[in-house]
């Protein structure tokens, strides 16, 4: 199957200057994302999981388009976004939407609901008649749960549950076929979470709609995703089938990862072996020689220090980048 | 089947499927204004001295310009302020009634401040906006402008042009207008840098919205609480800046007057024992200035984002 | 006795919306070296619970109903006498360590001055004591960073620099408000990892505040579930997640996906968190609740003890699914 898009080696770089430099001192380079590469077929949903400063939320704003990549290859459905034509590009825009992770900050407080949603729609198609607008904004309002009567209400007079349902409303209303998700529930409640995450798993079931689902919380991208890739300081360490990854996952920081995370279950919990990962978050903009997970990985030896390990195919389209991987069970306790 | 469709339903038969009117983050301030008493008072003053400027010439039993020629030299007690001669407000030391002066006075002041504030918010509201939204570059030189030509002493350059070009109440609102937009426009920059990086910018950016479109629908109705509270405080000032080119003698131009140029002429006579002369336009400058500045106070108190 | 008490306390704000509940007579208490956790949403009052024990709540908040700590009554003591018993005695660490530590201060003066006040020892004494907190928090390299200023530290060490800095006195009650929420899940651990050992080497007794289910049960004793500013539930952390019996604390542990369980779909809890300047007259869940008796609406569940549990429902135990 042809896939909706491939990235193949994206690398985003950003200038950094030092405050009160002159400006024609060349600026230092932080690599956001470097050789990034992934496919996502029609209707699939790919997690991206990492902590702060991993660079997910760059990899989706380069898909969006925002912001531009300075090596590597986004294919959306066979044409490079870097030389689209301006028309080509409006029919990207169309196609990928993005919902956010604080959801009133998302929305214009000086809008209405209606008017919010029905953006898209009026910029892409201005022509459309008024009352054609309203329609589709009101049976899409009650397509996420929301009541289609309070369509002249303001985003301040909604809950952080019913905001995120307006920004998952206007996303949909041009019809995309990949929704990128950066974060979408990590501000919610935990009750409300579970409400929109089974609203967006539903949309894109009915929908077809591919998704790229970026969280810090595995569990949810577990839950969610199809596929899930690791990253580490703007590259990755790991890609397989969500349900491999969590049970028997081949890379350190994968393993790390999942240690880590806290299960709510208290008999479990006080039982699980506990390797935590030590020190800190090495500077992006001075990442380690070689591998960048060995100045934290618990089998890192001296080899991992020279070259950068590639991302190898160990069967299964299951993808790891550490030359010492080795399945292990984290998650089960003597079983 | 959705979350909570069950509950959406239930709640959708319990009300009435009218559409829900939304109370905008405008009328939440309008609220908190009116509960504001000095503002809303001041917003009554206002609002009676604008009047007074419209329609007090309807009231005037005598044109401003119109010289009474039996009171020149006999001011101190023929001209004192009184309803039988229809001198409401007495005459000034030409013998003109200074009741209609006053009207006149009211009218120019009022109308250089709002048209200075209104340049300042149109022209730098957009350009402000306009600098701050597309960085980089495009901000360092529209802002370098704005710096350039702060550095000009714009008090002596007016003062040039008015001796050049001749005083007109065109060059004083040309000058006016050419400074008041340049305190606005960076106040407006600093405001859209911090609103272009909120994600419902981003959103629009990522949809496919144009730049113009972004900046007018998404950032500076964002930027118009503070501008109008700014606006509001910039009224007074420019009625305070023309008094003081009018108090120079460099003002309006003669038989026009201005609230400052009755306050100059007034003052020349007040050691004399005309004290009307000095009181009534004085009056009206300050009411005017104090209302504008508690109205101004008022509004920021209302629009406060922090209050939300 | 109980190192903490608190009994029937009610936390109100004067809004310009009118008054505010927060928390609405709350009664519990913790014992010496315990862990207790408080677990709730935004608006369940859990966060206004810690403020009103501290003395912190904002200024137009007002706590009634006793507090009492060691046996002093906390609300009706004075901020002299406050002041002497926190950090001394009970300690608090927050979400964002960076609004507790002073920016333009480095952290060797911030934590010389708490020592200083309350021990009353020089200032030479109190930063090698401070070296000494900030390597028993394991910063590495403590001795050279203790000059630095907080921003040059990571949010994790930020937040490991908070519980030095609280810990400085060895109190005897830390409570700690949604601790990790900030923070990367790996650095999480380390710091769920660092206050269990604290609690061990120091037997201070800790109140974690936190809507994570996961963190909770890893660490507590005791936990408490807590929803529109009343207790749902309360009992062993074991039984609670085990054997929930209030409909809201199944609905929540349900609404969470696992990281070791294949669910199909999330069962989820209907409805928003509560509003709590309008609260509900009966039970504050009964607008969302999936069991609807008849007195749900109209009247507040009494707290009962059942097994040495304490549950506020008005389903009995037996009829919880």
């Amino acid at each position: 199957m042809k896939p909706l898009l491939s990235v193949r080696d994206l690398s985003v770089t950003f200038d950094v200057r030092r405050p009160g430099s002159w400006p024609w001192t060349p600026p230092r380079k932080l690599h956001a994302v470097s050789d990034v590469s992934f496919d996502i077929q029609p209707g699939e949903c790919l997690g991206i999981v990492g902590e702060s400063g991993s660079g997910k939320s760059t990899i989706a704003r380069a898909v969006v388009g925002t912001i531009p990549s300075s090596a590597g290859n986004i294919m959306f459905e066979g044409h490079d976004l870097a030389n689209m034509s301006t028309s080509e590009r409006r029919v990207h825009r169309r196609d990928v939407q993005m919902i956010f992770q604080d959801p009133l900050a998302a929305l214009n407080p000086r809008m209405t609901v209606g008017e919010i949603i029905a953006e898209p729609l009026i910029t892409h198609e201005p022509h459309t008649p008024r009352k054609d607008v309203k329609k589709r904004v009101g049976a899409l309002m009650e397509r996420v749960g929301l009541l289609p009567n309070l369509i002249n209400r303001y985003p301040h007079e909604f809950s952080g549950g019913q905001c995120q349902r307006i920004g998952i409303a206007r996303a949909l209303i041009l019809n995309p076929k990949l929704i990128i998700c950066d974060e979408p529930v990590s501000a919610l409640d935990v009750s409300v979470q579970a409400q929109v995450i089974n609203l967006l798993m539903e949309l894109q079931r009915d929908m077809g709609l591919s998704m790229i689902f970026i969280a810090h919380d595995l569990s949810v991208v577990k839950h969610i995703s199809d596929r899930t890739l690791v990253l580490y300081l703007g590259r990755v360490m790991e890609t397989a089938d969500s349900h491999k990854l969590t049970t028997l996952p081949e890379h350190p920081y994968s393993q790390a990862l999942i240690a880590s995370v806290p299960i709510p279950d208290p008999i479990l919990e006080k039982a699980r072996p506990r390797p935590i990962l030590k020190g800190e978050l090495p500077s992006p903009l001075a990442p380690p020689s070689g591998c960048v997970f060995r100045t934290r990985c618990p089998k890192a030896q001296a080899s991992c220090a020279q070259a950068r390990p590639v991302l190898e195919d160990i069967g299964g389209n299951h993808l790891v980048a550490c030359p010492f991987h080795q399945a292990e069970h984290v998650l089960a306790v003597g079983t | 089947m959705l979350p909570n469709r069950a509950a959406v339903e239930g709640a959708a038969d319990q009300m009435a499927l009218a559409e829900v009117k939304g109370r905008s983050l405008w009328a939440d301030a309008r609220i908190r204004f009116f509960r504001n008493r000095a503002a809303v008072i001041s917003l009554i003053m206002l609002g009676l001295v604008a009047a007074f400027a419209l329609f007090g010439g309807m009231l005037a039993q005598y044109e401003p310009d119109f010289v009474n020629f039996s009171l020149i030299g006999s001011n101190a007690y023929l001209g004192v302020p009184s309803i039988e001669t229809g001198h409401y407000f007495g005459t000034d030391s030409n013998g003109r009634d200074l009741f209609a002066r006053t009207v006149m006075g009211t009218g120019i002041s009022l109308m250089v401040g709002v048209v200075g504030a209104l340049v300042a918010v149109i022209v730098g509201t957009l350009y402000g906006a306009t600098a701050g939204y597309y960085g980089g570059r495009v901000d360092g030189a529209m802002m370098r402008i704005v710096d350039v030509l702060m550095s000009i002493p714009f008090m002596f350059v007016l003062i040039l042009m008015l001796v050049i070009f001749g005083r007109s109440i065109f060059m004083l609102f040309l000058g006016i207008g050419l400074i008041s937009w340049l305190d606005m426009a960076r106040i407006a920059r600093g405001q859209t840098l911090t609103i272009k990086n909120k994600e419902f910018v981003e959103v629009a950016v990522a949809t496919g919205v144009r730049p113009s479109k972004i900046i007018l629908r998404h950032i500076v109705p964002n930027l118009l609480g503070i501008v109008i509270v700014y606006a509001t405080l910039l009224v007074p000032n420019m009625i305070i800046f023309e008094s003081f080119i009018s108090f120079l003698g460099l003002g309006v131009q003669e038989p026009a007057t201005s609230l400052g140029a009755l306050i100059n002429e007034g003052s020349r006579t007040m050691q004399f024992g005309f004290m009307w002369q000095i009181s009534f336009p004085l009056f009206f400058f300050v009411v005017t200035i104090f209302a504008f500045f508690f109205v101004g106070d008022g509004l920021r108190d209302a629009l406060d984002p922090k209050d939300r | 006795m109980p190192l903490l008490e608190i009994e029937d306390l009610m936390v109100t704000f004067d809004t310009a919306d009118g008054d505010v509940h927060a928390v609405n007579g709350l009664t519990f208490n913790i014992d010496k070296g315990e862990t207790l956790a408080i677990v709730g949403e935004s608006g369940s009052g859990k966060s206004q619970t810690a403020f009103a024990a501290m003395g912190l709540l904002a200024k137009n908040g007002r706590a009634t109903g006793v507090a009492r700590f060691d046996g002093n009554d906390l609300l009706a003591m004075s901020q002299k006498d406050f002041n002497k018993i926190r950090s001394k005695d009970m300690a608090m660490i927050f979400q964002d360590p960076m609004t507790s530590l002073n920016p333009y201060l480095r952290v060797s003066d911030q934590m010389a001055e708490v020592l200083m006040l309350h021990n009353g020892i020089s200032k030479s004494q109190a930063v090698t004591e401070a070296v000494r907190m900030l390597d028993a928090v394991r910063i590495p390299d403590a001795r050279a960073r203790v000059t630095m200023y907080p921003h040059e530290f990571s949010g994790g060490m930020r937040q490991r620099i908070m519980i030095a800095m609280s810990l400085l006195c060895q109190p005897r009650l830390l409570i700690a408000d949604e601790p990790t929420t900030a923070l990367d899940v790996t650095v999480q651990a380390q710091i769920m990892q660092l206050l269990g050992d604290i609690r061990q080497d120091f037997g201070t007794a800790v109140i974690l505040i936190t809507h994570d289910l996961g963190v909770v049960a890893g660490f507590c004793d005791r936990t408490l579930v807590m929803y529109g500013g009343q207790i749902m539930e309360e009992g062993t952390t074991e039984g609670i997640f085990g054997n929930p019996t209030h409909p809201y604390t199944s609905g929540l542990l349900k609404a969470v996906p696992r990281l070791d369980v294949d669910e199909g779909e999330l069962v989820t809890i209907a409805g928003e968190p509560p509003d709590m300047s309008n609260l509900p007259k009966g039970c504050p869940f009964s607008p969302r609740c999936p069991v609807q008796l008849e007195n749900c609406r109209g009247e507040r569940p009494p707290l009962e003890t059942h097994d040495g549990r304490r549950r506020s429902c008005h389903l009995a135990v037996s009829e919880v699914a």
